[in-house]
């Protein structure tokens, strides 16, 4: 499996990628779209973390880059919000993507990663 | 005081203590006293004014023509009794006239025109000639008085001078009341004689008897020094004084008003030209003013009746009308609150929001950096058989995960003012408000008990507005308990489609007057200690809101207990099936 996390927080992002590394999944991060973007040039991914909230292109828009790119992704978001309400936005645009509340539990995205690419 | 009480209107005792400096704007009870004196005092002053007015002209008509009556009435007696005298004062200047001295002289001559005065006048009852010298040397009647000598006498004196006379009544040798005419005749060479005739004065008395006097009244004659001259009705059939002040010689006929024994009474008096009489009437004021008493007792009476209703109908336009401001009033505050509150919680949830997300970002990065220290320590097993190490990390994420459930009720608490309906647990939703509330409890030594019915269905409702309910109900509470109080929540099903909440707490219970008002706005039993009287009205407009009721029972001194009955259907929920998916997500 190979993720790629994308989130305008630097340290949240890069631990989260060692930690996921360090359970043997391949997990790349990226701080912006146009990193994000860089990453899918070199790698193929299956699947996705975005966080919805970030300066310039946010998680929603940064999708529907990727999947220009790659039409074959999954997408999970995370968002900083804390509530399935907040994100119900959202829900039309995202189709039947998940999402997680940070802090995220590595536990629960690893389980989450597996659900999505068994769709 | 229960029948004021059932009457008082609703803006009797009300004060409003949020209006500030604007506060006598809102002294609905000087608002209500100024309309009535103002509408009592335009629309009762010109009633009052006319009455009087009406009063006292008809007083005066009235007063006017018992004075016109009276007048009249003296002034016609005065001329009957004057035709009467002069009527007989005539007879004898005729006789003069007639017959010479030596005719007169004559008895048998005198008696013949005695006897033609008695069947052409009446009342005569003698008839005399006196000679200059005042003796009298012809006399037919009765009486001896022939030869009897006058000149030292003061009638006899009065008629030299005047040429006729008529005498006060008087009794006279036969004791019975009568009087004197004498007329005086001139002889050539500058001597006189006198024809000097007795009256009965039945004739007389008669005269008086026949005149109709209204109001229980009297008529009689007196001498000039206020002696009985004829019998009255009032002061009895002698010759007496009778008890009233004799008025001043007046040549026209007049009427006073004056007293007799403490009675009012109208006296009408003619002095008789000529004669030494004056003719008095007297009529009783209470009966002249009998029929003016029943006009006004009826003025009075439409007085009292128009005033009363007058007054009945001001007190009930103003009470309405005050009452109506004072509704108004009381909605434009309820909606100021209201708006006010709104704007609070809006600026609130923004402010929690805010935080939260801004609290979450660097919150993640410490989970993430102990979660990889963990990793770290797990997965490499370098430190994995170092349990104080495990442990602060163990401790570090354990602190995240507390932060973290602070951020999120944060913002749950944060959610728009709209009713947003979803279905959900309530217990899970009081357990929720309960996780705020548990370190106070705590701390207070506070049991805190939830009890549910095993089979209590979840509801569709909005879970913003639960919290605060809840939040409301419990703060509350815990207000009222006394440390190591104790709060219990019971959950259960009730008829219809509701379930019931409710938050009974052993604290020091609310006074049934207090219960009244606990759901006004502004009404606090915690004056002075930080109640703002808000809590329990946005309690209840909440409840109200997501179509549901809130009811309250409470004992002083024993507890209270708040029951929230709670529709299972707020409305038909569309977006059902996605809730539940991204819950699970």
């Amino acid at each position: 499996m190979n993720v790629l996390l994308v989130d305008d927080e630097a340290e949240l992002v890069s631990t989260l990628a060692e930690r996921l590394t360090l359970r043997g999944i391949d997990a790349c991060w990226a701080t912006s779209c146009e990193e994000a973007l860089r990453c899918l040039e070199t790698t193929a991914f299956d699947i996705a973390v975005l966080d919805v909230k970030m300066p310039k292109v946010d998680g929603l828009e940064l999708k529907k880059c990727l999947q220009e790119k790659s039409p074959g992704m999954k997408f999970i978001f995370v968002t900083g919000h804390g509530s399935t309400q907040d994100f119900e936005t959202g829900v039309s645009e995202v189709g039947r993507d998940y999402y997680l509340v940070k802090p995220l539990n590595i536990e629960t995205l690893i389980a989450k990663l597996k659900e999505a690419l068994q769709r | 005081m229960r029948f004021w009480s059932a009457f008082k209107p609703a803006f009797w005792d009300h004060e409003d203590v949020a209006a500030g400096p604007y506060k006598h704007l809102f002294n609905f009870r000087r608002m209500w006293k100024a309309s009535v004196a103002l509408i009592a005092a335009v629309a009762l002053a010109p009633l009052v004014f006319m009455t009087v007015i009406d009063y006292q002209v008809s007083q005066k008509a009235i007063e006017s023509d018992i004075v016109y009556q009276t007048a009249r009435l003296v002034s016609n007696t005065r001329r009957s009794v004057s035709f009467f005298l002069s009527e007989r004062k005539s007879a004898l200047n005729f006789i003069d006239k007639d017959n010479t001295y030596e005719m007169l002289s004559n008895p048998l001559r005198l008696t013949a025109l005695l006897d033609n005065l008695k069947k052409g006048f009446g009342g005569f009852t003698d008839l005399g000639v006196i000679d200059h010298t005042g003796l009298q040397h012809g006399y037919v009647g009765p009486y001896n008085l022939a030869g009897v000598n006058y000149s030292d006498q003061e009638w006899f004196k009065h008629l030299v001078r005047s040429g006729a006379y008529v005498s006060e009544v008087f009794l006279g040798q036969r004791q019975q009341p009568h009087l004197i005419l004498a007329v005086r005749h001139e002889l050539p060479g500058g001597n006189f004689y006198v024809l000097r005739a007795t009256i009965d004065t039945q004739q007389f008395n008669a005269l008086l008897a026949e005149v109709e006097v209204s109001g229980h009244g009297d008529i009689f004659l007196t001498n000039r020094e206020g002696a009985l001259q004829t019998p009255s009705r009032l002061f009895g059939s002698g010759l007496g004084q009778i008890p009233l002040e004799m008025p001043p010689f007046s040549e026209k006929t007049q009427v006073m008003d004056t007293h007799v024994q403490a009675e009012p009474i109208v006296v009408g008096y003619a002095f008789i030209q000529e004669t030494p009489f004056v003719l008095i009437t007297i009529k009783k004021k209470t009966e002249l003013m009998r029929a003016w008493n029943k006009t006004r007792e009826r003025l009075i009476s439409f007085l009292l009746i128009s005033i009363t209703a007058i007054v009945l109908v001001i007190l009930s336009v103003a009470t309405f009308l005050v009452n109506q401001i004072f509704e108004a009033d009381h909605k434009r505050v309820m909606t100021l609150h209201q708006v006010e509150y709104a704007n609070k919680m809006a600026s609130l949830g923004r402010l929690s929001a805010g935080v939260a997300h801004e609290i979450n970002n660097p919150l993640a990065i410490i989970n993430e950096k102990a979660g990889l220290i963990k990793d770290l320590f797990t997965l490499q097993r370098t430190y994995a058989e170092d349990p104080k190490l495990n442990g602060l990390v163990d401790s570090i994420l354990y602190s995240v995960e507390r932060c973290a459930r602070i951020t999120k009720r944060l913002l749950n608490f944060a959610r728009h003012m709209d009713v947003r309906p979803q279905r959900l647990d309530v217990g899970e939703v009081i357990h929720e408000v309960l996780g705020f509330l548990g370190k106070e409890a705590e701390f207070r030594s506070i049991t805190l008990s939830v009890e549910a019915d095993p089979d209590l269905p979840p509801i569709v409702s909005d879970r913003g507005r639960l919290q605060e309910i809840f939040l409301n109900l419990i703060n509350n509470a815990f207000a009222a308990l006394s440390d190591g109080g104790r709060l219990a929540i019971f959950l259960r099903c009730t008829e219809g489609r509701f379930i019931c909440v409710t938050v009974s707490d052993t604290g020091c219970g609310i006074s049934p007057a207090d219960l009244k008002r606990i759901f006004e706005p502004f009404f606090s039993t915690k004056a002075g200690r930080g109640g703002t009287g808000l809590g329990l009205s946005i309690t209840y407009g909440l409840v109200q809101e997501i179509g549901g009721r809130i009811e309250v029972v409470s004992k002083l001194g024993e507890g209270t207990t708040f029951s929230v009955f709670l529709p299972l259907e707020l409305q038909p929920d569309k977006d059902d099936g996605q809730h539940e998916r991204i819950a699970g997500g």
